[in-house]
């Protein structure tokens, strides 16, 4: 029994050196030398400076952008610790909205995003990931229907004609891999990105 | 529903079936310790464990030193566990700078991944330092799926070995599960995600300003080095607090597919493995089987589900035809999230890339289902073997009982000692499930934690104490679960649910060994064939479905009907 007692520990360390330790750092190691990109998040800078990453959801709230879905994510209340308050696409707290389908809470949600929605561009149904949170609360995808939902705003706010922003949605949009993995997306962060250069 | 979502879902299955065999194949060279084309590497890894441990490999234990084995090893994990989350504020490698983790959090998250459930009451990315993570966590994540494994070639080694006194070596077959399946997968698969886009660093969080002109922090870390063996074990404990939906944890569609494949890699590989080691493949193949036919049933009713939308959200001018996106991703959509969704719980991994909280409330059920039926769709990692064998043999003492003969599995009659462990192990998940459920929802802490109004409340924390007993780890998780009542009483489900398997388990795999062969006369039951499938996947289903019937009535059932009537809560 004592001889497996020291077993048990002995054994315990052995593994977690190889498991905890020379395979996580050799993995890294690895990682930094091969795809150093990746490895370090896909981060994008922008005149020198990091803006984000490119698999990471960003909140834009200006008209002149595409916004991204809604997101459930919040943030520690600066004024009282003890609370939170909704601080959308805090990337250093994911978390889903976890409402279930009956809720009232869910329902009035949606209510107002469809009212919002439906003053900026009345005539075309809403796309569903638009008034539904992520999983993450970090999306960085929107739908193509969603992207092309927000055309006519964007174009106004930024005096563009529809069809330039609209064609730089179809350049930023990504298919599906191989054409049957995943679904057709538009990375809000990219595009916005796009839109910017295209302004100059 | 879409013709690419079957496609996709078409090519997962097919590409499972392919896989199992080479693997299940170099399992069976591991465990019954023939040399194979990694020996030359980890061979000498592999005796300086047993030199430094004081294990002679040449010994195999009699059942019971096995078990004991296997309890003092689980033991020790805890308390290193433990220790570590409670001493974290002064240990090492903590950028971000996390404090100690409060007593009965450290408790529960100890036990979750010691048991290879990695139910988080806790948000990683806030909570753990990249320490906690690496040499806490990570090590659980290997070892706990290690002894998974071991304990099922304990059983399989029962089946085919006659009158013997041994069961096999624990300390090497869990030195074994580690070096020569789990670690080489998990380098490998760690790599490809990387490559993918999964984020591999020691760096503190990343601050940006964003194109706005925001202040984000961007929360990174060695994420694909624990989210490789997180699926590949069958663990299911996220980096993140929003696990594979997490857009680091999870990039993209050929992530999202390979953690889906590193889900049910080793669970349905060892079926082949099993059948390799009895010495008839056939005995493997209709084990998985049974397995496969239950699997794409919950894949259809969750897709079928999932497809539609929100039928409240009628009247809103919305275009639903992308089906119910709340709390799903973009790049994933319906198809991937309704097929991760069942492979996770059908597994006992519990890494999730959508919200189950907010899936339809038929397919809320499922994965719920697939837990109350104790893991055996594939499965856990070993546990998915153990736990399908127990029922094999229910199975056929039911048959036997049918015709009046002793019932035989492999060529070992089945006696009433085998029969009683193999119930006491189905009789721990209703008992931990339903007990604790009840108590949950009749005091007022088990109350407080529902987030959701209505029966959903409720289903929240059936889902948690399903999860927790049943090992899988994943969770409705609008409940507040980190609570001192949550806890413990999460905390002693997921120990009922792991240890009260493990040890009937062991005591069969010894009554089995040392019982001679019978050999196979007209009279036996044949259980390579259609009926003994359909057999035995009609005990899953009835001996799941009379027990937790009445309970899933309450939650998604009722769910389901105030959805269709349009009752709000």
């Amino acid at each position: 029994m004592l001889k497996d007692i020291r077993s048990a520990i002995l054994m315990f360390i052995g593994l977690a050196v190889l498991t905890g330790f020379a395979y996580p750092i050799g993995v890294t190691a690895i990682a930094q030398l091969v795809f150093p990109n990746q490895a370090n998040g896909s981060l994008i800078a922008k005149d020198g400076k990091v803006i984000g990453s490119e698999l990471i959801g960003q909140a834009f709230v200006s008209p002149r952008y595409f916004h991204g879905r809604p997101s459930a994510t919040s943030a520690a209340d600066p004024q009282d610790a003890t609370k939170t308050i909704a601080a959308p696409y805090n990337a250093a707290a994911s978390v889903g909205s976890n409402l279930g389908t009956t809720q009232v809470a869910l329902l009035e949600r949606v209510a107002d995003d469809v009212a919002k929605l439906k003053a900026e561009n009345p005539n075309t149904p809403i796309p569903v990931d638009l008034i539904t949170a992520s999983a993450s609360g970090l999306d960085p995808d929107i739908s193509p229907a969603a992207a092309l939902f927000q055309v006519p705003r964007v174009a106004k706010a930024r005096n563009l004609p529809e069809q330039r922003v609209r064609d730089l949605v179809g350049q930023i949009q990504d298919g599906r891999y191989f054409g049957v993995f995943g679904e057709p997306r538009v990375n809000v962060l990219k595009l916005n990105l796009a839109l910017d250069g295209m302004s100059k | 529903m879409t013709f690419n979502g079957w496609i996709q879902i078409a090519i997962y299955c097919v590409s499972i079936a392919i896989l199992a065999k080479p693997v299940g194949a170099y399992m069976a060279r591991v465990f019954m310790g023939e040399r194979t084309f990694l020996t030359p590497i980890i061979g000498p890894f592999e005796r300086n464990l047993y030199r430094i441990g004081g294990v002679d490999d040449a010994r195999e234990q009699h059942w019971l030193p096995y078990t004991i084995s296997v309890l003092l090893f689980s033991i020790v994990s805890f308390v290193a566990l433990y220790a570590m989350q409670r001493l974290q504020a002064v240990l090492p490698v903590n950028p971000a700078e996390m404090g100690a983790i409060t007593p009965d959090s450290a408790f529960n998250t100890a036990v979750s991944f010691v048991s290879n459930t990695n139910w988080q009451g806790y948000a990683g990315e806030s909570t753990m330092s990249y320490f906690t993570q690496m040499a806490g966590l990570t090590v659980q994540n290997f070892v706990s799926a290690a002894v998974g494994i071991a304990i099922a070639i304990a059983l399989v080694r029962g089946f085919a070995r006659k009158s013997a006194r041994t069961i096999g070596n624990f300390w090497v077959d869990l030195t074994r599960a580690t070096l020569y399946v789990l670690l080489p997968l998990s380098i490998v698969i760690a790599l490809a995600l990387v490559a993918l886009g999964v984020p591999q660093n020691l760096n503190a969080y990343t601050d940006v300003t964003t194109l706005e002109g925001a202040q984000q922090v961007i929360a990174q870390g060695p994420v694909a080095s624990q989210l490789a063996i997180k699926q590949l074990g069958t663990n299911g404990g996220g980096f993140f607090n929003a696990n594979s939906a997490h857009p680091f944890e999870n990039p993209n569609a050929l992530t999202n597919f390979i953690e889906m494949w590193a889900i049910f890699l080793i669970g349905a590989a060892l079926t082949y493995t099993f059948g390799r080691m009895v010495g008839n493949q056939r005995q493997g193949w209709a084990i998985f089987a049974v397995m496969g036919i239950l699997f794409l049933a919950g894949v259809a009713i969750v897709y079928g589900a999932e497809a539609n939308p929100n039928p409240l959200f009628a009247g809103f001018g919305i275009d639903s035809m992308d089906g119910n996106m709340e709390g799903k991703e973009v790049r994933f959509g319906v198809a991937l999230s309704a097929l991760f969704a069942v492979v996770t719980t059908a597994a006992s991994c519990g890494a999730v890339n959508a919200m189950h909280d907010s899936f339809m409330p038929l397919a809320g059920m499922i994965p719920l289902i697939n837990m109350q039926l104790g893991e055996v769709i594939f499965g856990g990692v070993g546990a998915g073997l153990y736990g399908m064998l127990v029922f094999a043999i229910v199975a056929v003492f039911i048959a036997g009982l049918m015709v009046g003969r002793t019932p035989e599995y492999l060529g070992k009659k089945i006696e009433a000692k085998e029969v009683k462990m193999a119930m006491l192990t189905i009789l721990v998940l209703p008992l931990a499930i339903l007990g604790f459920t009840a108590l949950a929802i009749v005091i007022e802490p088990g109350l407080a934690g529902m987030a959701n109004k209505g029966m959903h409340g409720y289903s929240e924390v059936l889902y948690a104490f399903t999860s927790a007993t049943a090992n899988n780890g994943s969770a409705f998780a609008g409940l507040s679960a980190n609570t001192p009542f949550y806890n413990t009483t999460l905390g002693l489900a997921m120990l009922m649910g792991r240890f009260l398997m493990i040890v009937p388990i062991l005591a069969i795999a010894g009554s089995l060994a040392a019982k001679r062969a019978v050999p196979a006369s007209a009279g036996t039951f044949p259980t390579t064939g259609a009926l003994f499938v359909g057999l035995l996947a009609g005990v899953i289903l009835i001996t799941g479905g009379l027990t937790y019937f009445p309970a899933l009535a309450f939650g998604p059932i009722v769910d389901h009907l105030s959805m269709i009537a349009g009752q709000t809560f």
